[in-house]
C-alpha cells in the first residue's frame, strides 16, 4: 500500500455544511406536514374504538407537536434541579455531600 | 434426538467449546451455537413438557415450551446470533480507521478479554433461553441467577475502575432480585403445594405473589429500581452492551407475562415508566445512558399491555418485546460502532460522523425509525396493538400518557440519536466505518425491523394468543405519520428558537442517588456516630479502670501502707507475744 496514513485527510463537506440544503430539508418537512395534515379531512378518519378526545380535528398532529413543546419546556427546570457534575458519583468515600 | 436436549445445554456446551478455542475456531463456533440452536428449535421443537424429575417431593419441569416461551426462544437465538457477529472482531485489535486511542482508549473493543466476553456472552445467552423455557420457579430462579452472574462479566470486561464499580452494583441488585424471586416461590410452594410456574392471581395468591412481582421487576426495570440499566448499559464494552441490552429484561418481560397478565397494577407501573424517562433522555449525554432510558420506556409500554391483559394487549407486549430487542440492539450496535471506532458516545463529543460514516448512520436511521414506530417499520405493528388495546379496555388517560411518550420516543431515541451522533455540529472526527462485521449485524437488524413491519402477519401467527387485528388502515398509517411528523416540526422549532436544551457534560440525579450518595453517607455518618459513642465509651470506661488502678496503687503500690515489707525482728516478737499468750492461757 502507497496509502500514506499521516497524510492530512481531505475534510469532507457534507450537505449539512450547505445551509441551502438544510433549509430544503425543513421545507420538504413542512410540505408533508402540510400534506398530511389536510389528508385527514379529505380522507376522514375511521376508528372502530375512538378515543373520546380523538374528535377534534388535527388531534394527533397537535398532540405530537404540543407534546414535543410540553417535554422540553418541563426537562429544563428538571435539569437546573436534578444536574450534577459529571464526576458526581465518582470518589463518594472522599466527597461529603 | 436434539429437539429432546433443552436450548440451555447446547449454549453452555458451546462455552465451554468457546473457552478453549481461538481465532478463526472460536469465531465459527460462536456463529454455529445460535444457529443450529436456533434452526433446531424452530423445526425440531414442538408445544410441550419435554423434561421433568422429582426433587425432595416436588416436580421440576427443567424444559417445558410452549407458544409464549417458543416466541422469546426464538428471539434469543437471534439475538445471541446477532450479537455474536456484531462481535467478532473482538481478539483482531483495534479496528483499522479507529481514533480511539485519542481519547486514551488503547483497548476499547476489549481485545485484551475477548475470549472472557465471548464465554460469558455465551452462557448468558443460555441462562436467558433456559429461564424463557423453565416450567417451575426454581429452575427459573437457577437461571435468574446465573443470568445475573454471567452477565456482569460483560460489565467488568470493559477493565475500568469505573465497570468495576458498576460491575458490582449490577450484581448485587440481580442477586437480590433472584433472592426474592426464590422468598416468592417458597411462599407460594408452601400454601399451594406447587412449583410450577404458570399464571399467579396477585389477589388470592398471598404475599409470595407480590415478592415474586418485585422480583420480576426489578429485573424488568420498574420505577426506583431502573437504575442499573442506565448504570451498567453505557458502562460495558461495544459488543458487552448489545448483549446486555437483549437479554436481562426480556426474561422479566416474558416471567410477568406469564406470572401476573391482567393484573391492574401492572397498568400503572408500565405507563409510569413510559414517562418518566423521556425527560432524562433529553437532558442526558451519554447516548448509550439516553438508549439505557429509552429501553424503560419501551420496557413500560410492555408492562402496561401485561397489566391490560386481554389477548391483544398481552400479544402487543411481547411482540413489542421482540421487536425492540431487535431494533434496540441495532441502535446500540450503532453507537457501539461509534464508540469502537472514535472512543466517544457523548453528545457534547460527537457530530458530523455522517462524512466519513454513512453507512453506520443510514443504519442508525433505521433503528430509529423502528422504534418510532414509523409504518413500514417494526414498532408500528406492535406497539399499536397496546394502544388500541388501551382504548378498548377504557384507559383513556393512560392511553394520552402512552400518546405522549411516543411522541418523546421520536424525540430521544429517533431523532436525538442519529442528530447528535451523526448531524449536528461537526466534531471534526474523522473516523471510518466499523468493522465489515458491525456493518454485517446491523445490517441484518436493519432488515428484521423492515420485515416485521411490512410482513406482520406472517409475524403475529408466532404470538401466543388469539386475536384479530389488522395494523395497516388509512387512519392509523394517516394519524401515526402525523404524530411523528409534527412533533419533528416541534423539534425543528425548538431548535430554531433555541430552546431545546444544551448537551451538557453532566449527570443527572435519579432513585440510584439513594444508594450511591445517600446510602454511603448515612453509613458515613452512622458510622462516625457510632465511632463518637465507641471513644467516649472507651475514653470513660478508661477513666474509671485509671481511677481504680490509681487507687489500688495507693493502697498496694510500692509505698502503699498495705504492701510495706515487716522486718523479720518484729515478726519474732510477735511469735514471741503469741507464745507468751499461748503459755498464760495454759496455765490458767
Amino acid at each position: 500500500m502507497s496509502h500514506d496514513p499521516h497524510a492530512a485527510p481531505k475534510e469532507p463537506i457534507g450537505w449539512m455544511d450547505k445551509p441551502a440544503a438544510v433549509k430544503r430539508l425543513f421545507v420538504i418537512l413542512y410540505v408533508i406536514a402540510g400534506l398530511l395534515f389536510a389528508a385527514e379531512f379529505i380522507l376522514g378518519r375511521h376508528t372502530e374504538h375512538p378515543h373520546p378526545w380523538e374528535g377534534v380535528p388535527g388531534f394527533y398532529a397537535i398532540y405530537g407537536f404540543i407534546s414535543f413543546w410540553f417535554l422540553v419546556l418541563l426537562a429544563k427546570p428538571m435539569r437546573k434541579l436534578l444536574m450534577r457534575p459529571e464526576n458526581y458519583y465518582d470518589g463518594e468515600a472522599s466527597d461529603a455531600e | 434426538m436434539l429437539s429432546s436436549i433443552p436450548p440451555f445445554a447446547l449454549f453452555f456446551l458451546g462455552a465451554i467449546a468457546v473457552a478453549f478455542t481461538k481465532g478463526p475456531v472460536r469465531k465459527v463456533l460462536v456463529l454455529a451455537i445460535p444457529l443450529i440452536g436456533g434452526l433446531n428449535l424452530w423445526f425440531g421443537v414442538e408445544p410441550g413438557v419435554h423434561l421433568q424429575i422429582e426433587l425432595l417431593g416436588y416436580t421440576l419441569t427443567p424444559y417445558r415450551a410452549d407458544k409464549l416461551s417458543l416466541l422469546f426462544g426464538y428471539l434469543f437465538h437471534i439475538a445471541a446470533f446477532l450479537g455474536f457477529v456484531y462481535a467478532l472482531h473482538l481478539g483482531d485489535g483495534t479496528p483499522v480507521g479507529s481514533v480511539a486511542s485519542d481519547v486514551g482508549e488503547e483497548d476499547i473493543t476489549g481485545d485484551k478479554t475477548a475470549g472472557l466476553q465471548h464465554v460469558s456472552a455465551m452462557l448468558y445467552a443460555g441462562s436467558a433461553l433456559g429461564a424463557v423455557f423453565a416450567g417451575d420457579l426454581i429452575t427459573l430462579f437457577v437461571f435468574w441467577e446465573l443470568l445475573a452472574v454471567t452477565s456482569a462479566f460483560l460489565i467488568w470486561a470493559r477493565d475500568s475502575e469505573r465497570s468495576y464499580a458498576t460491575g458490582f452494583r449490577y450484581l448485587i441488585i440481580h442477586v437480590v432480585s433472584g433472592v426474592l424471586l426464590l422468598s416468592g416461590a417458597l411462599m407460594l410452594a408452601h400454601s399451594s403445594g406447587s412449583v410450577a410456574f404458570e399464571h399467579i392471581d396477585l389477589s388470592t395468591a398471598g404475599p409470595g405473589a407480590w415478592i415474586l412481582l418485585i422480583a420480576f421487576g426489578i429485573k424488568a426495570g420498574f420505577p426506583l429500581a431502573h437504575n442499573w440499566i442506565t448504570d451498567a448499559y453505557p458502562e460495558s464494552t461495544p459488543t458487552g452492551t448489545v448483549f446486555l441490552s437483549a437479554f436481562t429484561t426480556k426474561v422479566a418481560v416474558y416471567a410477568i407475562a406469564r406470572g401476573f397478565a391482567g393484573a391492574d397494577v401492572l397498568i400503572y407501573i408500565g405507563t409510569i415508566m413510559t414517562f418518566f424517562p423521556i425527560f432524562y433522555a433529553v437532558l442526558e449525554n451519554d447516548l448509550r445512558r439516553v438508549l439505557g432510558y429509552s429501553m424503560i420506556n419501551q420496557i413500560g409500554f410492555m408492562i402496561a399491555g401485561i397489566g391490560i391483559g386481554t389477548g391483544l394487549a398481552v400479544n402487543g407486549a411481547v411482540a413489542h418485546a421482540f421487536a425492540d430487542v431487535i431494533f434496540k440492539g441495532l441502535l446500540f450496535m450503532s453507537m457501539g460502532a461509534v464508540m469502537t471506532m472514535t472512543g466517544r458516545t457523548k453528545g457534547t463529543d460527537l457530530g458530523g460522523l455522517y462524512k466519513t460514516m454513512p453507512l453506520t448512520a443510514t443504519l442508525c436511521i433505521f433503528g430509529a425509525s423502528a422504534i418510532s414506530a414509523f409504518p413500514m417499520f417494526s414498532a408500528f405493528v406492535t406497539k399499536s396493538m397496546i394502544m388500541v388495546a388501551a382504548i378498548e379496555e377504557h384507559h383513556y388517560i393512560v392511553w394520552l400518557f402512552m400518546l405522549f411518550a411516543s411522541a418523546g420516543v421520536l424525540e430521544h431515541a429517533g431523532i436525538k440519536i442519529p442528530f447528535f451522533a451523526f448531524f449536528a455540529h461537526d466534531s471534526g472526527i474523522r473516523a471510518k466505518e466499523p468493522p465489515k462485521n458491525m456493518l454485517i449485524a446491523m445490517s441484518i437488524g436493519a432488515v428484521l425491523c423492515v420485515l416485521i413491519g411490512v410482513f406482520p402477519m406472517a409475524f403475529y401467527t408466532l404470538l401466543p394468543m388469539e386475536m384479530d387485528y389488522h395494523p395497516y388502515d388509512t387512519t392509523h398509517v394517516l394519524v401515526q405519520l402525523q404524530l411523528l411528523c409534527f412533533g419533528a416540526i416541534g423539534f425543528v422549532t425548538l431548535m430554531k428558537s433555541g430552546i431545546y436544551p444544551d448537551e451538557k457534560r453532566a449527570v443527572h440525579v435519579d432513585a440510584e442517588v439513594l444508594y450511591r450518595k445517600l446510602g454511603p453517607w448515612i453509613v458515613r455518618s452512622v458510622g462516625g456516630a457510632v465511632a463518637r459513642i465507641d471513644a467516649y465509651v472507651r475514653s470513660s470506661v478508661m477513666e474509671v479502670v485509671g481511677t481504680a488502678l490509681k487507687g489500688a496503687n495507693r493502697w498496694h503500690g510500692s509505698m502503699g501502707p498495705l504492701a510495706r515489707s515487716w522486718p523479720t525482728g518484729s515478726m519474732v516478737l510477735w511469735v514471741a507475744v503469741l507464745l507468751a499468750a499461748y503459755l498464760v492461757f495454759y496455765l490458767f
